[in-house]
C-alpha cells in the first residue's frame, strides 16, 4: 500500500480520520526501531520553519522539517538547539533524512542534556492530530507557560502513540564562541564516574562529561563558551581534578566537534551485530551497570548516567541488572530478542495502567504505532 | 467569579466524613471547627474566600493515601495546598471539600552530591530547599518570588519559575521524580534519581497541573554547584518601551544572563519609599545578571552595557561589590511587599516572546488610561514573563471587577501577540474564565480526558483551571 504523506495539517487530520487499520507513523525514518505493522504515515510532507524570532530565542517548525535546515537556520544567527539531538543512522544503520518531529517522537537528547536538559526541556509548543484525526495545540512558544496541562512534555518520547506531530517549537540558546575538551587517561568507570562527578559539582559549567571504558580507557569533559572564560575554566578544571592523573586538552574545534558526535551517536556501535541497550541510571550507579554487565562494550555518557552497552544478541540485560533503579531500552536487537524481552522498560502497574488509558484517551481506536509503547486495550482489571 | 453549588449531600454527612477521618489518622490531624479552618478559607487570592468541609493535615505519604481513599469512598472533593501562597486562587476550597496540606511533610530524605540531587517531602519550602544544601557550595534553581513561603509541593502544582529561569528553566526542567498519591490511594512512584524517567513523560504532565492529577509527597530534584560568581548591572531608560526594546537586543546579541528584571515608574516610585535602594529616578529600569567566571562576566556585561548605551539610558550602574550587587537588587526584591503597602493590585501573570515586549508594554498603558486604573510593571523580563500590577481601592465599590475586567483585557493581549495567560502562578480559579481566548474546543477536551484518566471521579481540586461549563458534566457525573 502506498505510503500515506500528508502536506498539510488539514490533509494530516483527514487522513487519521479516514485510516480503517494501523497507522506506522514515521518522519525522516532514520529512528524507527521498532518494527510496526501498518500503513505508512509520514510527516516527511510537513516541511518548513514557520517562525524565527532569534530575539526571543524562539523557532517553530512544522515536524517535517529536515533537522540539519534548522540546524543551520540557527547557525546562521550564532544559536542553535540546546539539547544536542542525537543522529541514530549510525547505530540503527538506517538512510534518510532525520526530521525534528523525529527527534521529539523519540525525546533525542545528546551529551549537553547534563547542563541544558532534554528535548523535552526546550520544546515549548506543539500542534498534534490525536487519533481521531483532530488537532490538538498545547503550549506555544514562550519557556514560562502553565496555562492548562502540559501536553508538550507527554508528547516528547511517546513515539507517535499519543499523536501524530505537526509542529513543533523550541527554546534555543546562543551558540558559543570556543570549546575545549579535557581528557583523562586510565580510570576503571569507578574511578571516572567519581572525576565526572568532581567535575560535575564544581562551578565550572561542564557540557559534556563521557567515560569510553575498554583498553585504553577514556574520560571526556567538554567546556564551552567565551574564549577567555574556556581557557580559565580550563586551568582551573585541570587543577581541581589533579587527584586522577594528567588531563590532555584538546582546543580544535574541528576536533571537539568530531569526539562529541561521535559520543553522541553512540558510533563505536556502527555496523556491529551485538544487541544494543541504552540504560538511564542515577550517575553514581554508572560503575554498578558496568560492573554488572562485565564483557560487555560500553559508552558512559551524562557523567555516567546514560549508559550505552553492546552486549551478545539475546542477552537478558535488565535481568542483570536487577537491583538497580533506572530504565533500560532496547535500541537494537533481532525480532525474537526484541519479542522476548521488550523494547521498553516494563512499568510499575499504576503506571502502566496510566499510560494506557493516556492511549485510550489520544488515540480511542488504538490505531497509532500499535503496541509500540505497550498494549492499546487493557487486560481485564485485577479488584482488589 | 463563580464557584460550584456545593454538594448538599456531601455537606449533610460532614460529621461521618470526619469521624472516619479522624479515627483513620492521628491525633491533631483532622480539624474542622470554623474557628480552627478558617487559615484556610483562601490562599494569596484573598479576594475570594471559602469554608471548607475539613482540613486535614498529615504527616507521611500513608497518611495522604489514607485520607484519599476515604474521601474517594465518601465521593468528597480534595483541594490539595502547599503553603497557600497562591495568587490565581489554587488552594481555594469550596465548602464540601477537604484540605489536604502538606505542611507537615517538610523533611529533607537524602541529599546525594555525586548525582546532584536532593529528594524531600513536598511541604518543604522552596527557600529551605536551597538552605539544606548551600552550605556545601549548591543551590535549588527556581526561585518564586515567594520562595521564603512557597511549599515545593506547590511550586511542582504550579510549574513555578522565578528571576533566574532565564539560564536554569522552571521546575518541570529541575523536577526528576516523585512520589504521588492518586486520588483512589495508590501510591505510584514516578521518575527517580536519573536523568530521564521511563515510559511517557508523566513527571511533565504532572508539573503544572495545579493538584488536578495526584497529591505529590517527596519530590527528588536537580540541585546544582553555586556559580564563580555573579554581578548585576542596573540600568535606567526614559520609558517603557525603550527598556524593552533593550530587552530583545540582549536576547539577540547572544549573550545570556541568568536573569533581565523589568520596572517602570510606579513601581521604583514605591520601592523607594519602601526600601530606600537608591535607584535612580527614571522611567523604566532593568537589572540585569549575569554569572560565570570574572572572564565570562566582563565579556558578558560589555556586550551588555554596550547595548544599553545605544538605547541612551539615563542610567548606567555596575555592581563593584556584593554590597553594591545586594543595593541593585533590594529594591527588586521588596518590589511586592513595597506595593501592597501603599495599594491593592490584582497581579497578573501572562507571558509574552520578548521581541513583543514594546507592543505589549504600549499596550497596557493605553488600557490603563481607558479604565483609568493605575498599572506598575515589575517582572522577569528576559522570558517574557510579565507582572503588571493593577492598581486599586478594594473599598470602593465596582473596583475590583473593573480591576479584574482590565487584567482580562491585558491577559487577551499576551495571548493576542503568541504568549500565554500564565507563566508561572497558574490558572487556578483566577483564568479560568479566560482559557476559551487561548485554547479551542479540542485543546481543552484534550485536557479534561487527561484528567480522566488521574481521576475519573473528578474529586482532585475540581472546580479550577478550565472554564466551569466545560467540566460540568465531568463534575456532576462524579457525584
Amino acid at each position: 500500500m502506498a505510503q500515506i504523506e500528508p502536506s498539510n495539517e488539514t490533509e494530516l487530520g483527514e487522513a487519521v480520520q479516514a485510516a480503517d487499520g494501523p497507522l506506522r507513523i514515521t518522519g525522516g525514518g532514520t529512528r524507527s526501531f521498532v518494527p510496526v505493522d501498518g500503513r505508512t504515515l509520514s510527516t516527511r510532507g510537513l516541511t518548513g520553519i514557520t517562525l524565527y524570532e532569534p530575539g526571543a530565542l524562539t523557532i517553530v517548525a512544522r515536524a517535517g522539517t529536515p533537522l540539519s535546515e534548522i540546524k543551520d537556520t540557527l547557525s546562521a544567527e550564532n544559536q542553535r538547539l540546546p539539547f544536542e539531538p542525537m543522529d541514530h543512522r549510525a547505530i540503527l544503520g538506517t538512510e534518510g533524512e532525520p526530521t525534528i518531529g523525529g527527534a521529539v517522537a523519540v525525546n533525542a537528547s545528546g551529551p549537553r542534556r547534563i547542563v541544558a536538559g532534554a528535548c523535552r526541556d526546550c520544546l515549548i509548543g506543539v500542534r498534534f492530530v490525536d487519533g481521531t484525526g483532530k488537532l490538538i495545540r498545547n503550549g506555544g512558544r514562550v519557556m514560562k507557560n502553565v496555562t492548562g496541562y502540559d501536553l508538550v512534555k507527554l508528547m516528547a518520547g511517546s513515539h507517535g502513540t499519543l499523536g501524530v506531530l505537526s509542529e513543533v517549537s523550541f527554546k534555543v540558546l546562543p551558540g558559543t564562541a570556543a570549546s575545549a575538551t579535557l581528557t583523562l587517561h586510565g580510570l576503571s568507570p569507578r574511578q571516572a564516574t567519581e572525576a565526572m562527578a568532581r567535575a560535575m559539582g564544581s562551578p565550572f559549567e561542564i557540557s559534556a562529561a563521557a567515560h569510553l571504558p575498554g583498553d585504553s580507557p577514556a574520560t571526556h569533559l567538554r567546556l564551552e563558551g567565551f574564549e577567555a572564560s574556556v581557557a580559565y575554566r580550563t586551568e582551573r578544571l585541570t587543577a581541581h581534578l589533579a587527584a586522577y592523573g594528567d588531563v590532555s586538552v584538546e582546543t580544535d574545534p574541528g576536533r571537539v566537534a568530531d569526539l562529541w558526535r561521535d559520543i553522541r551517536d553512540a558510533r563505536m556501535f556502527a555496523g556491529r551485530s551485538e544487541d544494543l541497550w541504552r540504560i538511564s541510571v542515577k550517575p553514581s550507579d554508572g560503575p554498578r551497570v558496568a560492573e554488572a554487565l562485565d564483557g560487555a562494550s560500553l559508552l558512559m555518557d551524562w557523567a555516567g548516567g546514560l549508559v550505552w552497552a553492546g552486549v551478545e544478541a539475546g542477552t537478558d540485560l535488565r535481568g542483570r541488572l536487577s537491583g538497580i533503579k533506572g530504565h533500560a531500552t532496547l535500541l537494537r536487537a533481532g525480532h525474537d530478542t526484541r519479542a522476548r524481552l521488550g523494547t521498553f522498560h516494563p512499568e510499575a502497574p499504576p503506571l502502566a495502567a496510566i499510560a494506557r488509558g493516556l492511549r485510550e484517551r489520544f488515540d480511542p481506536r488504538g490505531i497509532l504505532n500499535p503496541g509500540l509503547m505497550g498494549p492499546a486495550t487493557a487486560p481485564e482489571p485485577e479488584k482488589a | 467569579m463563580d464557584m460550584p453549588v456545593p454538594n448538599a449531600a456531601i455537606m449533610s454527612r460532614k460529621v461521618e466524613v470526619v469521624r472516619r477521618l479522624s479515627e483513620a489518622l492521628p491525633d491533631n490531624t483532622v480539624i474542622h471547627e470554623p474557628n480552627e479552618t478558617r487559615a484556610y478559607e483562601c490562599d494569596a487570592l484573598t479576594a475570594y474566600k471559602c469554608a471548607p468541609l475539613a482540613v486535614v493535615l498529615p504527616s507521611s505519604t500513608e497518611e495522604v493515601a489514607t485520607i484519599l481513599r476515604i474521601c474517594h469512598e465518601e465521593g468528597v472533593p480534595v483541594v490539595p495546598r502547599g503553603s497557600g501562597t497562591s495568587l490565581a486562587g489554587g488552594a481555594l476550597p469550596t465548602a464540601d471539600s477537604v484540605i489536604l496540606g502538606v505542611a507537615r511533610l517538610n523533611e529533607v530524605i537524602e541529599t546525594n552530591y555525586d548525582d546532584r540531587y536532593i529528594r524531600v517531602q513536598s511541604g518543604r519550602t522552596n527557600l529551605s530547599v536551597t538552605g539544606a544544601v548551600e552550605e556545601d557550595g549548591f543551590f535549588y534553581a527556581p526561585d518564586p518570588s515567594s520562595q521564603l513561603a512557597c511549599a515545593i509541593a506547590g511550586n511542582i502544582a504550579m510549574n513555578s519559575g522565578g528571576a533566574h529561569c532565564l539560564k536554569y528553566g522552571v521546575t518541570t526542567n529541575n523536577l526528576l521524580g516523585v512520589t504521588m498519591v492518586m486520588m483512589d490511594g495508590t501510591v505510584t512512584e514516578i521518575g527517580g534519581a536519573h536523568l530521564d524517567a521511563a515510559g511517557y513523560d508523566l513527571l511533565g504532565l504532572i508539573c503544572g497541573s495545579e493538584g488536578q492529577l495526584g497529591v505529590v509527597t517527596e519530590a527528588t530534584l536537580r540541585i546544582l554547584p553555586k556559580p564563580e560568581g555573579a554581578r548585576p548591572v542596573l540600568i535606567g531608560f526614559s520609558s517603557n518601551e525603550v527598556a524593552g526594546a533593550c530587552v530583545s537586543d540582549i536576547i539577540k546579541a547572544g549573550v545570556l544572563p541568568v536573569a533581565i528584571e523589568f520596572m517602570d515608574r510606579p513601581c521604583i516610585r514605591a520601592t523607594e519609599a519602601f526600601a530606600g535602594a537608591g535607584y535612580p529616578d527614571c522611567e523604566a529600569l532593568l537589572i540585569v545578571e549575569v554569572e560565570g567566571s570574572d572572564a565570562e562576566i566582563d565579556e558578558q556585561l560589555g556586550k551588555i552595557k554596550k547595548i544599553a548605551e545605544s538605547h541612551d539610558p539615563v542610567e548606567l550602574r555596575e555592581s563593584g561589590s556584593p554590597e553594591e550587587s545586594a543595593r541593585i537588587w533590594l529594591g527588586r526584591k521588596s518590589a511586592f511587599g513595597a506595593m501592597g503597602q501603599i495599594n491593592d493590585y490584582i497581579c497578573l501573570d501572562g507571558t509574552i516572546p520578548v521581541n513583543e515586549l514594546p507592543k505589549v508594554l504600549g499596550g497596557i498603558r493605553d488600557l490603563s488610561q481607558r479604565y483609568g486604573l493605575e498599572v506598575a510593571n515589575v517582572f522577569h523580563a528576559g522570558d517574557g514573563n510579565m507582572h503588571p500590577l493593577i492598581l486599586f481601592d478594594a473599598n470602593k465599590e465596582g473596583d475590583l471587577d473593573k480591576a479584574e475586567e482590565m487584567g482580562a483585557d491585558i491577559l487577551r493581549l499576551c495571548v493576542e501577540v503568541g504568549g500565554c495567560l500564565t507563566g508561572e502562578h497558574g490558572v487556578g480559579v483566577e483564568k479560568r474564565d479566560l482559557m476559551t481566548a487561548q485554547f479551542t474546543p479540542d485543546d481543552i477536551e484534550a485536557q479534561l480526558g487527561i484528567k480522566d484518566v488521574f481521576d475519573p471521579a473528578w474529586l482532585l481540586n475540581p472546580a479550577k483551571v478550565f472554564p466551569l461549563a466545560s467540566t460540568e458534566t465531568r463534575r456532576i457525573a462524579a457525584e
